[in-house]
């Protein structure tokens, strides 16, 4: 009867998972769109009760499948962190968003949930690393709201960013062909993911200040540096990000649609000659417009990305029955087709799906932000967090060219984690400040409203 | 609560430039969700058109996952005979079992080092099952694995066995197609190897790169078509004479001379006066020669391309690219040659049985195919393959033309072997030289039958046998015979 139940198990989860997936996403998608408060925190609520049992079934299917049980300790262990946070950030911080914060919770268990799969020592040091980027993150909102000289401090995000970034190219520590990380007593850190959080604030600080045609391009020439050093450091993906953030950001401050043109023109000028210049920019666009002439050099990674999806299908292999770990590099930039494979297209579009309500809901918040600067904060993380997204899901599938960045919160890597862990809780605790103002405002018009009556 | 800088507030409210911001970020939201919408849109058709194909790949190693859960389904000929399946042991070994040996070597293919034939191209389904959710369970539980799909074929095994009888010894090739639907009833290629051994043989098979036994020459032999050839300069000389072929006349007296350029009939033989019937239905090379010279370079060479030479034939069989060359640098030698089947012209077997299917079936070009359908364990069918349209590869008249043509082959000429009173056959002879010595030549035939109402399709090609007349002409009346019961 155990054995039989074991083998349902296996069998019907991932059709479960799947269905399970679809509601919590359009839960989602209806809590985006909805204005009734009440119709919120239900579905919200909902959401929550969803999350525990979808990570409950994918776990039980593991330790099912691999017949081992520190699978189920490790759900134990996750769960509990996930309501935690959950808890004690409605509790201290009442005015932070539920959306947000359940979103964040899902995509960062399914994170764990899939690199469990891939590698049960990583899970567990990712498990700690979120644990440790939580107790930092409860206090930023905090900050936030009671810290005033943001828009003051620019020039030292720029120096700070480009100094980091510098240091890094110049000590060359050479990971996959890329000198993007930062190794210190053991521990590997990749500061371009911090340094777009400075990056952000230096522009939006600077574009508030002044944004006449001289200082954007000044501004230009900073932001230029910082995508001149990741090119340089092989750090493809951050640099695409970084480039593209700071010409939304120009339009929103500016609000002159000629920059768009420029930025538009420039970017592909840069393109042109980045690929002239660079073999390992050469080599990627080889490999995405050709990868089965070159299936065993350099295109194996993509093509074995390609395989591990079709093999997918609409419902998956289920977990632990499909063979992801062929890919190289799956649990950091193709964690997208580990997800593929294994969960299935439905789940995995779901999940897109997610990651989209996620960012029009950062959107949203930041158009109902009265303070310039904060709301282009909000409004470039929003945008680099959903393009990070599209870069990495575009590669694995061979809808762009692979450039090899993290899918935030779910591909392994502590600095991934921790910085988007920090850019979500900036998030928070810029709308918990503004609905401070916001309320404000609202006394305010209400007084006014009754004078005029 | 107090408010904290009401001054801030009042000044960003009240301007456009909020409302611009606004804007902006809606704008910002679209064009985002309309980036994603176009890779949901994307992913999903990948997903659904690329999980067969890409499955096959030799860099794909997920097979290995199905190779522990599925036991390899059964391939089955189109009368219902098995001719592979996997075979289990008392100690659990799984061997995969060809009643037939050698006889579908090519067709049917192998599974082991690499892949071939149906073994290859319905992989996936071979290795995938449709055991339901409690079937599953209870073989999970029994620790039995599941039935992968069984694959029924289009091959026919009493016609395939006819034409292994009687190639014997011989090196060469038999395509038998259906002619409405291009369904493949006979796909023979000699030499061949056992696929039980091939493991054991692959040594022995690989080193011999003469023999090359591993290649299918019914799909990928490329061989001169000779004067089968004829049936091509034909098509384009009605193209370019219409109704005006019947006024043809040439007077033959062994062989003919152009430039210094001599082209003999086959022993020599003086055919004397002919019209365009005649010369075709006797296979006089000095009347093709003739045409040939007179004809339009740039129209033959773009008939010739529509009628797939040089390019892929529509098929998802493995099939080798025919070639021929006719234009603006062949010289007048090149001409005399290409008019009859010979110089640099190349052609597949299957080529020359697709034309001849176009030809049979007024026109129209089906594409060939060896898979009829995919059934699970119960005999559910879960895909079925349909008869589909290569395209109009010549018109009506020209279909009847030939078709007139080829009737008189058999009538009249090179084909009398196969009169009888049963059923009209049409087709054309060939004797393709690719030395100059006559016992070293290639015998074809190409023909199908019945010739008012077409049902089949036989092309074959016995190499290094002598001349077509003689030795492929038996077998083709041996293949319809056998296909209308008369045998």
């Amino acid at each position: 009867m155990q054995i039989a139940l074991r083998f349902y198990v296996i069998e019907v989860s991932k059709y479960v998972i799947t269905l399970l997936m679809v509601l919590y996403t359009s839960l989602a998608v209806t809590c985006n769109i909805t204005r009734n408060k009440k119709v919120f925190s239900v579905c919200s609520s909902f959401q929550s009760g969803l999350l525990l049992v979808l990570m409950f079934l994918c776990f039980l299917d593991m330790t099912f499948v691999s017949g081992k049980e520190e699978y189920l300790y490790l759900f134990a262990f996750i769960t509990l962190f996930l309501f935690f946070m959950i808890t004690i950030v409605s509790i201290i911080y009442d005015r932070s968003d539920r959306q947000l914060l359940n979103n964040m919770c899902m995509l960062s268990g399914l994170g764990l949930c899939i690199v469990s799969r891939l590698s049960f020592a990583k899970a567990f040091r990712q498990y700690i690393l979120t644990l440790v980027s939580f107790a930092f993150c409860l206090a930023i909102p905090f900050f936030i709201d009671r810290f005033r000289y943001f828009k003051q401090l620019l020039w030292v995000y720029a120096i700070s960013g480009l100094t980091i970034l510098s240091v890094v190219l110049l000590t060359e520590a050479k990971v996959n062909g890329a000198n993007i990380t930062f190794t210190i007593k053991g521990i590997t850190f990749q500061p371009s993911e911090f340094v777009k959080i400075l990056f952000l604030f230096f522009i939006a600080a600077f574009l508030c200040k002044y944004n006449s045609f001289k200082w954007v391009f000044l501004s230009a020439v900073i932001a230029g540096l910082h995508v001149l050093i990741l090119v340089l450091s092989r750090d493809l993906g951050s640099a695409v990000i970084f480039f593209v953030t700071y010409v939304l950001i120009v339009i929103i401050a500016t609000h002159n649609y000629w920059y768009l043109l420029t930025g538009v023109l420039g970017g592909s000028l840069a393109c042109i000659v980045a690929y002239k210049v660079f073999d390992h920019v050469r080599i990627r666009v080889i490999a995405f417009t050709d990868p089965w002439n070159y299936i065993d050099d350099q295109a194996y990674q993509i093509t074995q990305s390609l395989f591990a999806i079709s093999n997918g299908g609409w419902f998956g292999t289920g977990l632990m029955q499909g063979r992801p770990t062929d890919i190289p590099f799956v649990d950091k930039d193709l964690v997208f087709s580990a997800i593929c494979e294994e969960f299935g297209l439905i789940f995995a579009l779901c999940l897109l799906i997610l990651c989209l309500c996620v960012f029009c809901r950062m959107l949203m918040l930041a158009a109902n932000i009265a303070d310039k600067f904060y709301q282009i904060v909000v409004y470039g993380i929003g945008i680099m967090y959903i393009f990070q997204v599209f870069l990495t899901v575009g590669g694995t599938t061979k809808y762009i060219p692979l450039t090899g960045v993290t899918l935030p919160l779910i591909s392994y890597g502590g600095s991934s984690v921790m910085a988007t862990y920090f850019m979500f809780f900036i998030v928070q605790g810029i709308v918990i400040k503004s609905s401070h103002y916001m309320t404000g405002y609202e006394n305010k018009k209400a007084e006014a409203d009754t004078t005029v009556y | 609560m107090k408010i904290k800088k009401p001054k801030l507030i009042q000044q960003y409210i009240d301007s456009s430039a909020r409302n611009k911001s606004r804007f902006h970020i809606y704008i910002t939201m679209l064009v985002f969700s309309a980036l994603f919408f176009g890779m949901f849109v994307y992913l999903t058709v990948f997903v659904s058109t690329s999980t067969v194909k890409l499955y096959n790949n030799s860099y794909n190693n997920r097979q290995e996952i199905q190779y522990k859960n599925v036991t390899r389904g059964t391939i089955y000929s189109s009368d219902g005979e098995v001719l592979a399946e996997t075979r289990t042991d008392e100690n659990g070994n799984e061997i995969r079992y060809y009643p037939y040996g050698s006889m579908f070597a090519h067709a049917v293919g192998y599974a082991v080092n690499g892949r071939m034939g149906i073994e290859d191209s319905a992989n996936y389904y071979l290795m995938h099952t449709g055991a339901s959710l409690s079937e599953r369970v209870s073989n999970g539980i029994e620790n039995v694995k599941n039935p992968g799909y069984n694959v029924k074929s289009t091959l026919n095994v009493r016609l395939q066995k006819v034409a292994d009888d009687y190639l014997g010894m011989y090196n060469g090739a038999v395509v038998v197609s259906e002619v409405k639907t291009g369904r493949i009833l006979v796909n023979l290629s000699h030499p061949d190897f056992n696929p039980a051994t091939i493991k054991e043989d692959w040594g022995a098979i690989t080193s011999d790169p003469a023999n090359s036994q591993l290649l299918n020459r019914a799909t990928q032999g490329l061989y001169p078509p000779g004067s089968t050839f004829k049936m091509i300069t034909a098509l384009e000389y009605y193209r370019e004479n219409g109704e005006n072929w019947r006024d043809y006349h040439y007077l033959c007296d062994g062989s003919i001379t152009h430039d210094d350029y001599r082209v003999s009939c086959i022993y020599g033989t003086v055919h004397g006066e002919l019209d365009l019937l005649g010369s075709f239905a006797r296979s006089c090379n000095s009347s093709f020669v003739n045409i040939g010279l007179s004809l339009d370079r740039n129209n033959w060479s773009k008939t010739m391309n529509d009628l797939y030479f040089n390019r892929p034939l529509p098929t998802d069989l493995l099939s080798g690219v025919s070639s021929v060359y006719v234009g603006t640098g062949s010289t007048d030698y090149d001409i005399m040659q290409t008019s009859i089947g010979q110089g640099r012209t190349t052609m597949t077997p299957l080529h020359l049985n697709m034309i001849t299917q176009a030809i049979a079936n007024k026109g129209i070009m089906m594409q060939p195919y060896i898979i009829d359908e995919i059934v699970d364990e119960d005999g559910k069918v879960i895909r079925n393959y349909e008869p589909k349209e290569a395209g109009r590869v010549m018109t009506e008249q020209e279909a009847a033309f030939l078709t007139e043509l080829m009737i008189d082959v058999v009538k009249e000429g090179t084909g009398r072997n196969l009169q009888n009173d049963h059923y009209t056959c049409a087709g054309k002879t060939g004797t393709a030289e690719f030395a100059n010595d006559l016992n070293e030549s290639h015998a074809w035939f190409t023909a199908f039958a019945p010739a008012e109402d077409p049902e089949i399709c036989v092309t074959i090609i016995i190499e290094k046998a002598g001349t077509g007349v003689e030795y492929a002409v038996p077998l083709a009346k041996r293949i319809f015979n056998t296909y209308f019961g008369l045998e």
